[in-house]
Order: C-alpha cells, then sequence, then structure tokens
C-alpha cells in the first residue's frame, strides 16, 4: 500500500444528512423504548416510527457508499480505513459479549458457591438460605419462575453448531470463488450462507418456543434463565443482523458489484459472519455443555 | 486502484460549505472538532449549574430547598454530565481538531461516521436530561436517586427515568465506541509519509490509547446497563439473590469500565500537557519513549485493578490483595509521567502564559489528587475512607486537574490556531488564579469532611461538618463564576483580537503549526513529507 | 411504647462532637474564618488536628488503631513525596526561567540522566510502593481475620431502608435503631438514634451484614471497618473494643431518599452492663409480649395514642407524619383507597408489604402494634372511617 501517492486523493465524502438522521431515528427508538416498557401505549408506535427511520437511514447511507464504490472513489487506503473499521467495531461486539459471559462465569463461580454455602461468604447459607445448593443449573434459593428443565447440548444446539460451521465453511467457499472472479460460486456460495443463516434462526426460534412450552424455561428462571436467554438471545439477534447484511451482499453479488480486487463489503459481512461463528462455539460450550 | 474522485468532492474546492448545512451535515473534521467544544462547554455549564445547586444545598446543614431524592438526582446527573457530557466531548473535540493536522492528514479516516458521532451525543444528553425531567411529570416515576454508578437493587426501584438514563448510557457508548474506531483508524492509516508510531506527536499517542481503552470498555458497560434494563423490566435475575444473581455483580460490570473510564479522562489531558510543557519550556518533550510505555503500562494495568471501588463489599482476603497491590503499582507508570513532565521543566527556558500555568498547576495538583488515590488504594485504610468525603475530594482533584484544566490548557494552547486570534493573556492569568484558588478552596476542606466522618452522596448533615461545608460551597461559587471568565474569553477570541502567527507560540514545535491560523477549510489535501 | 426505653439508663453524657456553634449576627463570617483557619492551620501544624476532628476520631477497636497507624503512615509518605515534587518543580519554576536569561539545555534528555532515568524513576518508586503494601498487607490480613472461636460474639446487622435492626444472635434479642428527628436530637441530629447498639468491651464481637431491600454500608469510625450490607447476601467484619463510650456513624452507601438518616450510634459498656442490659431487654420484650397476645379489647383512644408513636417512628419516614408521603416515590395515606377502603386489604399490605417497591413487609411486628398503627391510619388527617381494628382481627388476618 503506498499511502505516499494516494493520500492527496483521500476520499471526503460531501456534507451528508445522515448522520443527523441516524441521531433522530435512535432518539425517538429509544424515547418510545422507555415509554412502552413503562407501559405507556404510545411507545411502541414511537419504537415503530424510530425503527423505519433508522430503516431508511441504513438503506440511504449504504446507498450513498454503494455509489461512491461505484463511481471508482475509494482508493486503496479508503479501503484500508474501512477494513480497520470494522476490525475494531468486531472488537467492541467482542467485549460487549464478554460482558454476559463474565456475568455467567462471576455467577457460576462466585455467586453461587457463596449462596451454596461454601467459600469466603459460606456464612450467607447458614443465615439465609439453609438448605440451598449450589448446582447449576439453577433458578436460585429463591426458585423463581418455577421448576424448570435446563436445555441440553446435544438437540437442536449440536444441530445449529453444525449449520453454523458449514456457513462458515460456505462463506469462505464464496470468497473464493470472487477472488478468481466466479460469479456462480460466489452467487451460490452466498446462497447456501444465506439459507443455513436462517435455518438456524429458525431452530433457535423453535428451540425457544419449545423452552417455553415443554420446559418451563423463561426468562424469569432465575440465574440460569436470565443467562441461557441473554447470551443466546443476543446471538440470536446477531446472525440475524448477519443475515441481512447477507442477503444486501448476495443482492450486490447477483448485480455484480464486486470485483477480485474490490470487495470491502464482501469481506466486512464474511468477517461478522465468522465472529458471529465463533461466539457460537463459546455459547455451545459454555452455556449448553458444561 | 483508480486516482479519480467525484467531481463534487469537496476536498477539491478549498471552501466552506455555506449555512446550516455545514453545521449539520458536517463531513470536517475541524467543523466537527468546533460541534463537540461548543457541545462540551454548554455540558461543562450545565454541570456546573448541578454542582452549584449541590453545593448551595451543602451550604448549611439541614435541608434547604432541594428534596432528597432530587439532590440525588443531581449528583447523579453532574456525575454523568460532567464526565460524559464535558471531558470526553471536549477530549473527542480537540482530537478532531488537531489529530489530522497533527499527522498530516486530509481529514479523519471516517468523516461521515465522525459526524453520527458526535451527534448520537445531543441524543443522549437529550435522554440524559429527560431522566431528569420525567419524574416532574404525572407518572414519570421516581427521580434516580442512585448516584452515577446505578447500582442495583436500588436503580431497580426507580421509576421510568431510569429507562432513560439506561438509553442515554447506551448513546453514549455508541458515540465514544465510533469516535474511537475513527481514531484508530485514523491514525494507523492516515499518517504522513515518514511518520512513524514512534515519531508522532504524543498527543496522538494519548488518544491512541484512550481510544483503545474505550473500545475494550464501553461495550462492557453497555452489557451491564442493558442486564440491568432486562432485570427491571423482563425479570431476570442477574442482580437478584433470590435468583443466585447478585447484586455485586453489577458493581463489577461498571468498575470494569469505570476505573479504565478514569485513564480516558486522564490521557488525552496527559497528551495536552506534553506538547504545552515543551512549548514553553522551550526544549524537546523528555522521555519520549518512556512516556508511550508508561501510558500503555497505565492502559493494562488500568485494566485490571477494578474493584478497588469495591473494597467493601466483602471479597476475599487474596482477591483484596491483588486488587491492592495491582493498584498501588500504577502510581509507578503515572510517577514516570509526573516525572517526565518535571524533567522536561527543569533546565528549560521557561514562560508562562496561561497554558503553561495551567500545565504546571496540574503537575502539582495532579500529583496531590494522585497520592490521595494511593492512600485510597490501600485496602484497610480505604475501610474508613470508602464513600466518604474524602473520596470526593480524591476524585475532584483528580478529575479537575488531570481532566479538565488539561482541556483548558489546549483551548488555550490551541484558542489562537483555531480562532486566528491570540486570546487576551491578562484575563487569562486571571482566569487561572481565580480557577485554581476556587478549585482548592473548594475540595481541599472535603478531605477533612471525610476523615471526619462525613458520608458522600447526603443531602442533609449533622452541625459539626457545617465550618469544612461552608467553606467549600464558598469557594465553589468562586470556582464556578470564573468559568464565565472562560467564556468570555472564548467569546472575545472569536470575534477578533490580536492576528496569531501561523506559529502562534514561540517554542511550538509540529505539523499544525505550519499551517495558517486559522487554517484552511480543507488542510494537507497534499501530505507532507516528514523527513 | 417499649421500644422507646433505650439505652438511656446506661447512658453516657452523649456530648456533642464539636462545640455547639455560637449564634451571633455574623453565624456565616465565623464559620468561615474558622474554616479557612482550620484548614491553614492543618496545613502548618499537626496539632490542630486532634482537637478539630481534622482526622479520623480515636479509634476504639484494636484492628482500628491498627488502620489508624496504616492511615498516618500512607499520609505521611504522600506528604513527603509531595513535598519533594513542589521541590522541584517550584526550584525548576524559579531558576529555569526565561525572564532570569536561563537558556534550555537542548541535550538534557539525551544526559546520562536522560537515558536512565525511565528505569532509576520506576525502581525508587516500586521500592515506596512495595514498603506500602507490606505494611498494609499485615493490617490487612487482621482486618480480614474473622475470628471463627466458639466464645465470639455473634450480631447481625440488617440495613432497611432506612432503619438498621441489629440481632444479638447469641441472646435473642432484637433492636430496632432509627433516627430521632431534630426537634429531639438537637446537636446531635443524624447522629442519635432512639435505640443504639449496645456492645460490651473486651470481647470479639462479629458483625454479620445483610439488608433487607437495598445496599447499604456499616459505617462507625470508631470500628473502623465499614461493610457494605448486600441483600441476599452476608459479609463479615469484627471488632474488639477496648474502650468505653458512644460512637457515632452513619450508613455509608447511597440507598434511597434518607440515606441520609440512617445514623449508628454505638454504646460500648464493660460487660456487666452489657449482661444488665440483656436482663432488661429481655424483660421488656417479655412484657411487651404479655401485653400484646392478651385477648384484650382495646379502646380507640389506647390504640391511636399507641398508634402514633409507632406510626411516627416506623411509618414517617416515607409516609410522613402528616401523611402525605412524597409522592411519587411514597403514596399518601391519607385519603387513599387502602386506608379508608377495606380493612382486610389495608390489613394485608401492612404485614405483606409489596414486592418492589420500598413497602416491606411489617409482619415482623405484634398484633397489637399492626392493629395500633392501621387504627391510627384510618383514623387520623382526613381519614375518619371510625374503624377499630383489634389484635385478634391481625391474628387472623396473617
Ligand atoms: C481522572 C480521574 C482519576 C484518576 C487519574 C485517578 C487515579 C487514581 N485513583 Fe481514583 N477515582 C476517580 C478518578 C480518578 N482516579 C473517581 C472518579 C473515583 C470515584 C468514583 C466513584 O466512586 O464515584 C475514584 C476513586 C478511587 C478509589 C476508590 C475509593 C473508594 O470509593 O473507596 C481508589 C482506590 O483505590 C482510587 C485510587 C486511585 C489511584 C491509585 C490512582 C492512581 O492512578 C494515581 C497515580 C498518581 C500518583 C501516585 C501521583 C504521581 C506519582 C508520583 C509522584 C510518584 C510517587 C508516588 C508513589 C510512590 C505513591 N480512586
Ligand atoms: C469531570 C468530572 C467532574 C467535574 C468537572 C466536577 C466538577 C465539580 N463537582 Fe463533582 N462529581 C463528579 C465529577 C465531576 N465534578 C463525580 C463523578 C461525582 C460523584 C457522583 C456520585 O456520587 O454519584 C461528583 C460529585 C460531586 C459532589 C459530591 C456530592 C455528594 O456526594 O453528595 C460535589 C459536592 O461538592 C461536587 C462538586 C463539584 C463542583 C463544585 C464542581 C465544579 O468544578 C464545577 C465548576 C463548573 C461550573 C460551576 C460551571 C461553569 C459556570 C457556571 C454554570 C456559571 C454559573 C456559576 C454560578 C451560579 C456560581 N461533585
Ligand atoms: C421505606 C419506606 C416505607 C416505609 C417505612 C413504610 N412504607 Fe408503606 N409504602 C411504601 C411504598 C413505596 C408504598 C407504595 C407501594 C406501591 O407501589 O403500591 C407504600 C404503600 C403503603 C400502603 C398502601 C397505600 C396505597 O394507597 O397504595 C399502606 C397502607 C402503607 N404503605 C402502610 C405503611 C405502614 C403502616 C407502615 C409502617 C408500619 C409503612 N407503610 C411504612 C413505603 C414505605
Ligand atoms: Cu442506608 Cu445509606
Ligand atoms: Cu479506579
Amino acid at each position: 500500500m503506498s499511502v505516499k501517492e494516494h493520500s492527496g486523493d483521500y476520499f471526503i465524502p460531501d456534507p451528508s444528512p445522515w448522520p443527523i438522521i441516524g441521531m433522530v431515528s435512535l432518539l425517538t427508538t429509544l424515547f418510545g423504548g422507555a415509554l412502552a416498557m413503562n407501559g405507556i401505549s404510545i411507545g411502541k408506535f414511537i419504537v415503530g416510527a424510530g425503527l423505519l427511520l433508522f430503516f431508511f437511514l441504513l438503506y440511504g447511507w449504504f446507498r450513498d457508499v454503494i455509489k461512491e464504490n461505484l463511481s471508482d472513489c475509494y482508493n486503496k487506503q479508503v479501503d484500508t480505513s474501512f477494513r480497520m473499521g470494522m476490525f475494531w467495531f468486531i472488537a467492541s461486539e467482542v467485549f460487549f459479549f464478554l460482558s454476559f459471559f463474565g456475568a455467567l462465569f462471576y455467577i457460576r463461580n462466585i455467586a453461587l458457591p457463596w449462596l451454596g454455602g461454601e467459600g469466603y461468604l459460606g456464612a450467607t447459607n447458614e443465615i439465609l438460605y439453609t438448605g440451598f445448593e449450589n448446582v447449576w443449573p439453577t433458578h436460585g434459593p429463591g426458585q423463581l419462575g418455577g421448576d424448570f428443565q435446563a436445555m441440553g447440548p446435544w438437540g437442536i444446539p449440536a444441530i445449529n453448531t453444525l449449520i453454523l460451521l458449514s456457513s462458515g465453511a460456505t462463506i469462505t467457499w464464496a470468497h473464493w470463488g470472487l477472488k478468481i472472479d466466479n460469479q456462480k460460486q460466489l452467487v451460490w456460495g452466498l446462497v447456501a450462507t444465506v439459507v443455513l443463516g436462517l435455518l438456524f434462526v429458525i431452530l433457535q426460534a423453535y428451540e425457544y418456543g419449545h423452552a417455553y412450552a415443554e420446559l418451563n424455561l423463561t426468562l424469569e428462571s432465575g440465574a440460569y434463565g436470565s443467562t441461557f436467554y441473554m447470551l443466546t438471545g443476543f446471538h440470536g439477534f446477531h446472525v440475524t443482523m448477519g443475515a441481512i447484511m447477507l442477503m444486501a451482499i448476495l443482492g450486490r453479488s447477483m448485480k455484480t458489484h464486486f470485483s477480485a480486487h474490490n470487495h470491502f463489503a464482501f469481506e466486512a459481512v464474511a468477517w461478522y459472519w465468522h465472529f458471529v461463528d465463533v461466539v457460537w462455539l463459546g455459547l455451545f460450550v459454555f452455556v449448553y455443555w458444561l | 486502484m483508480s486516482t479519480t474522485t467525484l467531481t463534487h468532492d469537496e476536498a477539491h474546492h478549498h471552501e466552506a460549505p455555506k449555512g446550516w448545512r455545514r453545521w449539520l451535515f458536517s463531513t470536517n473534521h475541524k467543523d466537527i472538532g468546533t460541534l463537540y467544544l461548543l457541545f462540551a462547554l454548554i455540558m461543562l455549564f450545565l454541570g456546573g449549574a448541578s454542582a452549584m445547586l449541590i453545593r448551595m444545598e451543602l451550604f448549611q446543614p439541614g435541608i434547604q430547598f432541594l428534596d432528597p431524592d432530587l439532590y440525588n438526582n443531581l449528583v447523579t446527573n453532574h456525575a454523568l454530565i460532567m464526565i460524559f457530557g464535558a471531558v470526553m466531548p471536549a477530549a473527542a473535540g480537540l482530537a478532531n481538531w488537531m489529530i489530522p493536522m497533527m499527522i498530516g492528514a486530509p481529514d479523519m479516516a471516517l468523516p461521515r461516521m465522525n459526524n453520527l458521532s458526535f451527534w448520537v451525543l445531543p441524543a443522549a444528553a437529550t435522554m440524559l436530561i429527560l431522566s431528569f425531567v420525567v419524574p416532574f411529570f404525572p407518572g414519570g416515576g421516581t427521580q434516580i436517586n442512585t448516584g452515577w454508578t446505578i447500582y442495583p437493587p436500588l436503580s431497580v426501584q426507580v421509576g421510568m427515568s431510569m429507562d432513560f438514563l439506561i438509553f442515554a448510557i447506551h448513546l453514549l457508548g455508541i458515540s465514544s465506541v465510533l469516535a474511537s474506531i475513527n481514531i484508530i483508524v485514523t491514525l494507523l492509516n492516515m499518517r504522513a509519509p515518514g511518520m512513524t508510531l514512534m515519531t508522532m506527536p504524543m498527543f496522538c499517542w494519548t488518544w491512541l490509547v484512550t481510544a483503545f481503552l474505550l473500545i475494550l470498555v464501553v461495550p462492557v458497560l453497555a452489557g451491564g446497563v442493558t442486564m440491568l434494563l432486562f432485570d427491571r423490566h423482563f425479570g431476570t435475575s442477574f442482580f437478584d439473590a433470590a435468583g443466585g444473581g447478585d447484586p455485586v455483580l453489577f458493581q463489577h460490570l461498571f468498575w470494569f469500565f469505570g476505573h479504565p473510564e478514569v485513564y480516558i479522562l486522564l490521557l488525552p489531558s496527559i497528551g495536552v500537557l506534553s506538547h504545552v510543557i515543551p512549548a514553553f519550556s522551550r526544549k524537546p518533550l523528555f522521555g519520549y519513549k518512556s512516556m508511550v510505555g508508561a501510558m500503555l503500562a497505565v492502559a493494562t494495568i488500568g485494566m485490571v485493578v477494578w474493584a478497588h471501588h469495591q473494597y467493601t463489599i466483602g471479597m476475599s482476603l487474596g482477591a483484596v490483595t491483588y486488587f491492592m497491590i495491582g493498584t498501588i503499582l500504577i502510581s509507578i507508570p503515572v510517577g514516570l509521567m509526573v516525572f517526565n513532565f518535571i524533567a522536561t521543566m527543569w533546565r528549560g527556558s521557561m514562560t508562562f502564559e496561561t497554558p503553561m500555568l495551567f500545565a504546571v498547576g496540574i503537575v502539582l495538583m495532579f500529583t496531590f489528587g494522585g497520592l490521595s488515590g494511593v492512600m485510597l488504594a490501600v485496602v484497610p485504610a480505604d475501610m474508613q475512607y470508602h464513600d466518604s468525603m474524602f473520596v470526593v475530594a480524591h476524585f475532584h482533584y483528580v478529575l479537575m486537574p488531570g481532566a479538565v484544566f488539561g482541556l483548558f490548557a489546549g483551548v488555550f494552547y490551541w484558542l489562537p490556531k483555531w480562532t486566528g486570534h491570540m486570546y487576551d493573556e491578562k484575563l487569562g492569568k486571571i482566569f487561572f488564579w481565580t480557577n485554581v484558588i476556587g478549585f482548592n478552596i473548594t475540595f481541599f476542606p472535603q478531605h477533612f469532611l471525610g476523615l471526619a466522618g462525613m458520608p458522600r452522596r447526603i443531602v442533609d448533615y449533622n452541625m459539626m461538618f457545617t465550618e469544612f461545608n461552608v467553606v467549600s460551597s464558598i469557594g465553589a461559587m468562586i470556582f464556578g463564576l470564573s468559568h464565565l471568565l472562560l467564556l468570555y474569553i472564548v467569546i472575545k477570541t472569536i470575534r477578533g483580537g490580536k492576528k496569531a502567527e501561523s506559529r502562534a507560540w514561540e517554542g511550538a514545535k509540529g505539523l499544525e503549526w505550519e499551517l495558517d491560523s486559522p487554517p484552511a477549510f480543507h488542510t494537507w489535501t497534499v501530505a507532507p513529507q516528514i523527513k | 411504647m417499649h421500644n422507646n426505653h433505650t439505652n438511656e439508663a446506661y447512658g453516657f453524657e452523649s456530648k456533642p462532637l464539636s462545640k455547639p456553634r455560637k449564634h451571633d449576627r455574623f453565624p456565616y463570617l465565623q464559620t468561615c474564618l474558622k474554616g479557612g483557619l482550620l484548614t491553614t492551620s492543618m496545613l502548618t501544624t499537626g496539632e490542630a488536628m486532634a482537637e478539630y476532628g481534622l482526622n479520623f476520631p480515636e479509634p476504639a477497636a484494636g484492628v482500628a488503631r491498627e488502620i489508624y497507624g496504616i492511615h498516618m503512615m500512607t499520609m505521611t509518605i504522600a506528604t513527603v513525596l509531595l513535598v519533594i515534587v513542589f521541590a522541584f518543580v517550584f526550584y525548576s519554576l524559579f531558576y529555569h526561567r526565561k525572564s532570569r536569561g536561563y537558556e534550555a539545555d537542548q541535550e538534557f534528555h539525551n544526559s546520562w540522566f536522560g537515558n536512565w532515568s525511565w528505569v532509576i524513576v520506576p525502581a525508587l518508586v516500586l521500592g515506596v510502593d512495595l514498603t506500602i503494601a507490606g505494611k498494609a498487607d499485615a493490617v490487612l490480613k487482621r482486618v480480614w481475620d474473622v475470628p471463627k472461636e466458639e466464645n465470639i460474639m455473634d450480631v447481625k446487622v440488617t440495613g432497611h431502608q432506612w432503619w438498621w435492626e441489629f440481632d444479638y444472635l447469641d441472646h435473642d434479642i432484637k433492636v430496632e435503631s432509627r433516627f430521632v428527628p431534630k426537634d429531639k436530637s438537637g446537636d446531635l441530629y443524624l447522629r442519635e438514634v432512639d435505640n443504639r447498639l449496645v456492645l460490651p468491651t473486651g470481647v470479639k464481637i462479629r458483625f454479620l451484614h445483610t439488608s433487607a431491600d437495598v445496599l447499604h454500608a456499616f459505617w462507625v469510625p470508631e470500628l473502623a471497618v465499614k461493610k457494605d450490607a448486600i441483600p441476599g447476601y452476608v459479609t463479615e467484619t469484627w471488632a474488639e473494643l477496648d474502650r468505653e463510650g458512644v460512637f457515632r456513624g452513619q450508613c455509608a452507601e447511597i440507598c434511597g431518599t434518607w440515606h441520609s438518616r440512617m445514623p449508628i450510634v454505638v454504646e460500648s459498656v464493660s460487660p456487666e452492663r452489657f449482661a444488665a442490659w440483656t436482663e432488661d431487654q429481655k424483660a421488656i420484650k417479655v412484657a411487651a409480649a404479655a401485653e400484646a397476645s392478651a385477648d384484650k379489647e382495646w379502646s380507640m383512644d389506647d390504640l391511636l395514642a399507641k398508634g402514633k408513636g409507632l406510626y411516627e417512628t416506623k411509618c414517617a419516614a416515607c409516609h410522613q407524619v402528616n401523611g402525605m408521603g412524597l409522592p411519587p416515590a411514597f403514596p399518601p395515606l391519607n385519603g387513599s383507597a387502602l386506608t379508608t377502603g377495606a380493612i382486610a386489604d389495608h390489613l394485608d399490605i401492612v404485614i405483606k408489604g409489596k414486592e418492589g417497591t420500598a413497602m416491606q413487609p411489617w409482619g415482623t411486628l405484634n398484633d397489637l402494634e399492626i392493629a395500633a398503627i392501621v387504627t391510627y391510619e384510618r383514623n387520623s388527617w382526613d381519614n375518619k372511617t371510625g374503624d377499630v381494628v383489634q389484635p385478634a382481627d391481625v391474628k387472623q388476618a396473617r
């Protein structure tokens, strides 16, 4: 990469309305959300309006970016900026998930032993919860949410693991296709990835339904329910976002927006997809299995 | 790879867009920097106004005019507004203005996103202010009486306003993370040819480290408050022992963010000092490399000592010992920084313009605050200090000199560059002296209050604490009013004054001083070649 | 009212902690001058400390003394370091300034010292750090070493919004400790309680801290060890008092509206007096139980008189003496649907509380007390139901 030759041509976009629209949409959504959560019914509509505006913003912003890209505004240095930006964005996401994993580890290795009378704060059990034992899964000494069954790893979760892992493979296969300008391989690789991604989301939704209907495993099921749904839920949300991004990329691939040398958007989505994949492996091991 | 650019690319006609679009839709780092600084100034006054109400309430024993929940809500908002609204945006404003100019880049690496990270801030401020005002409306729930640490279960008791606060924190987090990404990418990818990481200006280094810290810790806070939101509304029990959770878990998540946050506030100011002190000592920064090393050490150790805010929660002996020793060790890199500043002044040829006055003041007063920090770090002693006014004194001594005064120094130092005018030196000096004297009168006596047994966050106190509170409140008025002078000086400088040369200060070094004062709308469209 | 017997019989003269302020024509000028003088005198002499509470109050327990020692040590080290930093800075400010014609030494950072300072300075600082850490570690071990012997005394300390409950686990005594309003506590306002925590000297006492609602923290400076009260968890500290006296502290963790109104008063007495006190407490308890359980019909006036006292100590913190509450946090009881509607619902919320709010269950009160409070609430302010609730009704409602 040669910064020297190109820094003079570093692309500085025109003034753009999107950021401020972004602000308005975020503000509206969250304002409505706060109202809705407190039972003020108009809140839902405000959230809806905010989200609509948000999608409009995403559409508009990315449309501009695509336009600029297609009219060759971006030199190599700009491309590097985008890549680094995406990389650090994913890094921040990793730490977001780390907070939930941290909560899981803390509860299992520190909080529950105390409640169960082990370790340093043993008096807790003696005085407040005689008879409560530290076993996992648990819904705590208060037995919140009533009796429930935990989600075993070897049913749907194992299948989902396979699905996500193979989707990682298909997207890599698509990438190889792209690198040798094999349009067909690219498109079919992406189609396969999207299908696998959607399948994952559907199975996950089914699993939730099963958990609520048959296992009585709910958000209210104490520490187990909380961590289970929080981790899998946020992950599922990320998969959904990833799947939408994949579809966008698929559309662009079909319009032959990408070339062997210029396909930052594709790679960004692929990285994101791999990130989601790795998080799932963590989930599988720590939430379902151990 | 192509070298063509769009014909409407702004970089090619060198004047500013006109009218409101220039500000609302901006993709120019200087304009966005100005917006950041303006926003920070407004927030400083807002946060300061709440501080003044706090101090007026504490002026004498008894409840004067604030009901207890309102008092605690003011404390909460004061802290959040000052930290997230004033200090961090001001530092980001300096970064926006100076980093591209310092490294010879045409702009920030991702200019549109730059604008987004600014505009999320007013949205966050709106949510914060809403969290303050909704309780005044029927059905709005209770005031946020938790302090800025929003520990559950108290924060679960609070009404709707807490949800606004949580969302405000989410927005602030989004803004910080986006801004940090931008700064990292700019610093790594946009330096002029020939400028290596180890030759880039120290201010850039401090921001590079700050941005990394932000990316690593802000998402954890976001996760923590998200769990809080779920505990409040969706029946989870992360922080509820009945379900197997633990209120203390939230404290860990908060301080995993919170402690690195204090270095996030500190480091940009250290960066400013690393320019101001050499400039007015007329000799290069002492120990560039050790400065970089110290900073990395502060960031690393700073990430793993968070629980020194929680010594009283009943951690095991092993845990407190670890956190104590880790915390005390931070004095090594910070001490090295202080040492480097002193060594830069040593055998220099010093003059004392306003930025330098602030710099010297910072070195002295920050050291004072840092030393009381080391006292706090000692676990058994912190069993006394914790949650008393002694802690309040400590952190204002590090926050004001360590963060705010550093930003003031930066503003005075670069104001001639930004506006093209010299500020009024005499007024600047008056500002410095009233400010510093007011500051010390306000916060010095609070150490004694804490030792004598006055807890923090109380609206009403026994008369044995009267004397020092009176002194502190009077100091706060002097201190507060002195900021009006700052406002006046800044406005006056924008509107006119002695023309500033491109190198406004005799000893100033660096690329930014090669540019005109004020610089053109687009600078370094052709990268300078560093030898 | 049984709960107001207090410990005054054994109480020490409660002397104000600072001299009462003279009220003359310029009170503030005076306090300011005094405060200013104190601040300066603190800077110049160490003498003023003891007298004016510029430092911790004199410890009353072994561990507290050690903590005091480590505090003085770190403070001294900090002062010395500060003086060194000031000395270097001011020397340089004075001699190395342009106006004195001093030329900058451009090679200073390349000197021998410049090249090695990054090792020398950290090494020195590390030395000081280790000194501090080493000393601190020794004290820390003592503080954390909660005794486990059999003959120690266990006191369970429960924080409530906004009062303290002390359970003497070995004596089957429970003390409820609440702040005393200004008209009764005078100069000790916010430092005085109705029932003190009475503790014997010379006995190892283990405190077991917990909370009924939100976080609180138990802090009495003379006992030194502050500890958080965490709902759902029990944390431990210990102390062995070595002198008699009255020691005052406050809740040190924000716990909502009246965080400022959770004083703690420890009364340290000789073991003999402590024994006498425990006997008394038991007698009081027996008498109260007998009174309440007697299936006596109470007259409205008796209940109202009892109820007023109880209401004002237990309920008025939130619902206010005038029954108007502090909306939206605390609902008014005056004219509320529950206090003027069905008696059963009224009893229900008082006995069971309301989960997720500051309204806690009051079922630990005896039947008579609840009957008195409820009767009082139904016939005070604008509430004129005329209902008389008897202890028997309460028993049934439980
Ligand atoms: C800019 C902000 C900032 C900075 C830089 C610091 C710096 C430090 N802080 Fe502070 N701190 C806060 C902001 C900050 N703090 C805030 C906001 C709180 C309260 C939050 C709340 O509860 O609301 C707090 C609270 C706080 C506590 C918790 C107290 C309690 O609640 O009980 C502790 C305990 O360890 C602590 C320690 C330290 C230490 C050891 C440093 C060190 O980094 C200091 C290092 C500096 C020096 C030591 C001086 C210079 C060095 C030398 C001259 C060399 C020689 C020195 C030695 C040999 C010792 N701080
Ligand atoms: C960067 C952060 C920052 C800054 C700059 C400040 C600045 C100030 N702070 Fe604060 N403060 C915190 C961060 C900060 N603080 C935090 C984190 C807490 C803990 C919160 C908690 O417990 O949860 C806290 C808590 C806190 C308390 C303790 C409250 C309590 O525990 O009960 C007090 C009390 O004195 C206080 C005072 C002040 C004062 C007088 C200023 C002054 O420096 C402000 C000066 C500035 C101005 C005044 C603004 C400009 C001028 C005007 C508006 C003109 C009008 C002037 C007049 C009317 C006189 N702050
Ligand atoms: C720590 C604060 C606090 C204390 C002390 C307290 N209450 Fe309450 N009380 C509340 C709160 C908060 C509510 C509102 C609960 C809700 O949201 O429905 C409440 C509600 C009530 C109600 C129902 C009012 C209505 O109209 O909904 C009654 C009756 C009541 N309390 C009686 C009492 C009595 C009797 C006592 C003393 C023995 C007492 N309270 C002490 C906080 C308190
Ligand atoms: Cu209890 Cu503060
Ligand atoms: Cu810290």
